[in-house]
């Protein structure tokens, strides 16, 4: 089986220092080292790292290269040289397609960071519109390996790499030197801490993983992840949303802005932004005892309204869940949650369970 | 409290410490160790009746949901309410205050389908 799966560089570091590896959408990736409660807080109190070596980056470069973009994301983006930003990527019916960072490298380049299992589709959907762009797309992933080091000492213990490392602006990305080796440094990330995210060689982010362990930086596994980013009320695109959800409907419409240039589902989601929606991604809390699981179906009066997309359990905030209900279900409203056939009582939260220290 | 060696093991990783026509029940070091931080754990109800092999209580991490095969058939007598409080004893002590439940054995000749501690050993 496992030959089958594609291993980041990272992949031999990772499982010496203990990873329980495991197949993430055909990367081979740990899933936890010593225990995803232990990485979470080291999260959320000090520092941690995480192997997104599998995560994709694509150039876009030419005269075009802004233009291209902007009709390619609903954000609006700025020429500003080392500037990034949040965007989704859409579909004519404005069904999301990917959520990216991309940051401006200079005024024809563009520099797309875009999710590991959707890669290929982002990059075979680019191409496609780029045909009457002067601009070319290029798939990099190859050529970068990246490391995510989160948490509110990150910056002060990377200090001894890079003293400037601070003045990085959030969402802004930098060239810089670690190691001998030239790695581009992005003030972002996927746990509502601080940090940075680091791609470079497959031989200095091995370094940088090998300097971290030395260096209090605990190594963290998709488990913590997918935990942090959850209680953070961070989408996983192709998880809880995908071409059948719009922005609005993922609670996601300050990504769209309507007021820019012409882009790709722009008609469909004026008119959505018009008409409303029926049904939003919301928050949920388990006020019983239980866990809810991705899949569950949520109830009103016996009735269903919704389902999940995302559950698990928070060491801070117990059972959450985040999926699918009616838009005008008020913040506070009562549900039940269907676990195994018992049905669990649960209130509607206002998103994030985690207010981001940024 | 119910060593290791003196439990007998289900190859999905269930134990039974069988007294007389009682068996304490909970699950092995190496499952505890697998499921990793255990958070919750729905326990079946005093007077239950567990058939074994079949599913009767579920133990959750972060990550995951996993069924607990009851390793005999029997009536549910004891439930260890500590776990409700506090589900990591099945990770602290496995065969000490994370045992699960304990029931009155309806089929002692069941015990021969188990698993010796060296025997389970062997299988992992």
């Amino acid at each position: 089986m496992e030959q089958n799966l594609q291993k980041t560089s990272l992949y031999e570091a990772c499982v010496k220092a203990g990873g329980k590896m495991v197949d993430f959408h055909g990367w081979l990736l740990p899933v936890q080292f010593e225990s995803i409660i232990a990485e979470h807080n080291a999260v959320r109190s000090s520092a941690g790292m995480f192997d997104v070596s599998h995560m994709g980056q694509i150039i876009f470069k030419g005269p075009d290269a802004y233009k291209f973009l902007q009709y390619v994301a609903t954000n609006n983006f700025k020429v500003e040289t080392g500037r990034g930003a949040y965007s989704h990527i859409v579909n004519e019916n404005g069904g999301v397609i990917d959520d990216i960072i991309a940051f401006c490298i200079n005024e024809q380049e563009f520099f797309v960071v875009v999710n590991s299992a959707t890669c290929q589709k982002d990059y075979a959907w680019f191409k496609e519109k780029a045909k009457n762009f002067k601009v070319e797309v290029s798939n990099v992933s190859a050529k970068y390996s990246m490391l995510a080091l989160q948490g509110p000492k990150v910056l002060d213990i990377l200090g001894e790499l890079d003293k400037d490392i601070k003045n990085l602006k959030r969402f802004y990305i930098k060239k810089a030197t670690m190691f001998g080796g030239e790695v581009l440094i992005t003030r972002t990330g996927y746990t509502g801490e601080d940090g940075v995210e680091i791609m470079g060689s497959a031989d200095t982010i091995n370094k940088l993983f090998a300097w971290g362990l030395t260096h209090n930086i605990k190594p963290c596994g998709l488990g913590a992840r997918d935990l942090l980013r959850l209680e953070s009320g961070y989408l996983l695109s192709g998880n809880d949303m995908d071409e059948t959800k719009t922005p609005y409907e993922a609670s996601c419409g300050w990504v769209v802005k309507l007021n820019k240039e012409d882009f790709i589902g722009k008609a469909a989601l004026a008119k959505q932004k018009e008409t409303g929606v029926s049904q939003v991604w919301s928050g949920f809390i388990l006020t019983q005892p239980g866990i809810a699981r991705e899949g569950c179906k949520i109830y009103q009066n016996d009735k269903e309204i919704g389902y999940l997309t995302s559950a698990t359990f928070s060491p801070v905030y117990k059972a959450i869940c985040a999926g699918y209900a009616p838009s005008n279900l008020a913040e506070g409203s009562e549900v039940e949650i269907e676990v195994r056939g018992r049905k669990i009582k649960a209130k509607k939260i206002k998103m994030p369970f985690y207010q981001d220290k940024i | 409290m119910y060593n290791q060696e003196k439990c007998k093991f289900s190859k999905t990783h269930e134990w039974a410490f069988v007294e007389g026509d009682t068996a304490v029940c909970g699950i092995s070091d190496h499952a505890q160790h697998e499921i990793s931080d255990i958070v919750f754990v729905e326990l079946p109800k005093v007077g239950a009746k567990v058939e074994a092999g079949k599913s009767c209580a579920v133990i959750e991490s972060v990550k995951s949901a996993a069924d607990f095969y009851a390793p005999l058939s029997g009536e549910v007598i004891q439930v260890n309410e500590n776990l409700n409080g506090n589900p990591a004893l099945i990770n602290q002590a496995p065969h000490g205050d994370g045992w699960i439940f304990k029931i009155k054995i309806s089929n002692a000749k069941e015990e021969e389908n188990l698993l010796s501690f060296d025997a389970y050993k062997a299988t992992l």
